[in-house]
């Protein structure tokens, strides 16, 4: 089996897989990274989204071997410690969740989005969340949630 | 999935000669067709070559009257390149317009012409704009490249290296998504260049085609109005539990107008 290496939340992870192991499959079974969810496995619910060299990615549509180098920030990796990202703060703050399910990928799209556009607007979040589903909540609070995460992050 | 060899080819030349080795083989571009239809073991490929790790497949250029894109060249890098922007907003506009975020952020333009999807965007602006797909054999012209549902002029072993689109003087392009996938139900790209009009419609048929009639009048006067008596013909169209025949052709019409009018 080949072998791969990344760098996972700034940790190297070195690993045996089958071609055919998806980048999800090596985080949850591997790495026992469970904090990225399969809500789907046909790549439309966006539970399973990651950063991979800093692009949000569904890591259920992506194979391990092709992230071989690649550096990798999972759910795991965006708080400091005991303190929450300020994403995940907004999303505890404005009720952007109710299971939680989701919500790992939620929150990887939404620091996806603000990589590229650093005071989104209401329309502009519900568009980027084009491709996360969520179950319970109606998307309310979770563009809330988003919006108020993006203002924290650009007040630095 | 079923189980396959990989490689990751670090040159076309290398790439070429392995997908020519396999029986089975498949080429890996952004996987974001591929992947999903293994994952549902609707294909069985004996290996897959992964093309990811060719820089000379990657990058916009300009050329002169033409933009070059390389095959590898994902979705978000044509939406947000201030090349593409500056000289063809239109393909900014449709490669902003393709799956959502995280498959921007994968899919490439050259997967997306290989795989010729009935209801993908790129080949609409391929055929509108007259580009032209440059493979590691050839050279062809994007009408000759698309030849039906699913299928291209691409040979066994054939890889496409970047596609070149002629600057236009006007275009846009409107689809209306099915909305759940995505997907175009039905997608017009319009262009205006110095040799004529050109209309090429997606998601309607069974492979991207020109709606002819709308060019010739487009053609005498370049206004939403000088199309809204011209009727696509439904028959041979798409029907599924989205939309009908008739109902796609009838969007044919109210797509080419708006894109028509969004041109200015």
């Amino acid at each position: 089996m080949p072998s791969v290496t990344m760098t996972v939340n700034g940790k190297k992870a070195t690993g045996n897989v089958e071609p055919r192991t998806l980048l999800v499959q090596f985080l949850r079974e591997n790495l026992a990274l469970t904090g990225t969810h399969v809500g789907c496995d046909t790549s439309q619910c966006g539970c399973c989204v990651v950063a991979v060299n800093g692009d949000g990615i569904k890591s259920c549509t992506i194979l391990a071997v092709q992230c071989d180098g690649a550096d990798i920030v999972t759910i795991e990796g965006v708080a400091k410690g005991d303190e929450l990202h300020p994403m995940q703060a907004a999303f505890r703050e404005h009720h952007g969740l109710q299971c939680g399910f989701c919500t790992p990928g939620m929150v990887m799209s939404a620091l996806d989005l603000v990589k590229h556009n650093k005071k989104p607007s209401e329309t502009e979040i519900r568009e980027w969340l084009e491709g996360n589903l969520c179950r319970c909540t109606g998307y309310h609070n979770i563009v809330k949630a988003i919006k108020a995460g993006a203002e924290t992050m650009a007040k630095g | 999935m079923y189980n396959f060899a990989y490689h990751k080819a670090k040159s076309v030349a290398e790439a070429a000669a392995q997908a020519g080795k396999g029986d089975e083989a498949k080429l890996l571009a952004g996987g974001m067709t591929l992947l999903p239809t293994l994952k549902q073991r609707l294909a069985k490929p004996s290996d897959l070559i992964d093309l990811g790790g060719i820089a000379e497949l990657k990058g916009i250029r300009r050329d002169g009257n033409a933009l070059t894109i390389g095959a590898m060249t994902r979705h978000i890098e044509v939406a947000e390149s201030a090349e593409v922007r500056k000289a063809i907003p239109a393909l900014a506009l449709l490669a902003g317009m393709i799956g959502d975020p995280a498959v921007r952020n994968r899919g490439t333009i050259g997967g997306s012409v290989a795989n010729n999807d009935p209801a993908a965007d790129y080949p609409a602006a391929l055929v509108a704009l007259g580009a032209t797909v440059t493979t590691n054999q050839r050279k062809l012209a994007a009408e000759q490249f698309f030849t039906g549902m699913f299928e291209t002029a691409l040979a066994a072993g054939e890889i496409v290296t970047s596609v070149s689109f002629p600057i236009p003087e006007k275009a846009n392009y409107q689809k209306f998504r099915n909305p759940a996938s995505r997907y175009a139900i039905v997608g017009v790209f319009v262009a205006r260049t110095k040799d004529g009009v050109r209309v090429a419609v997606t998601g309607a048929g069974p492979a991207v085609f020109r709606q002819k009639e709308m060019e010739a009048a487009l053609a005498k006067n370049f206004a939403a109005d000088a199309i809204k008596d011209v009727k696509q013909n439904a028959t041979g169209l798409n029907a599924d539990i989205h939309a009908s025949a008739e109902y796609r052709a009838h969007l044919v019409g109210v797509m080419a107008r708006r894109a028509v009018a969004a041109a200015g």
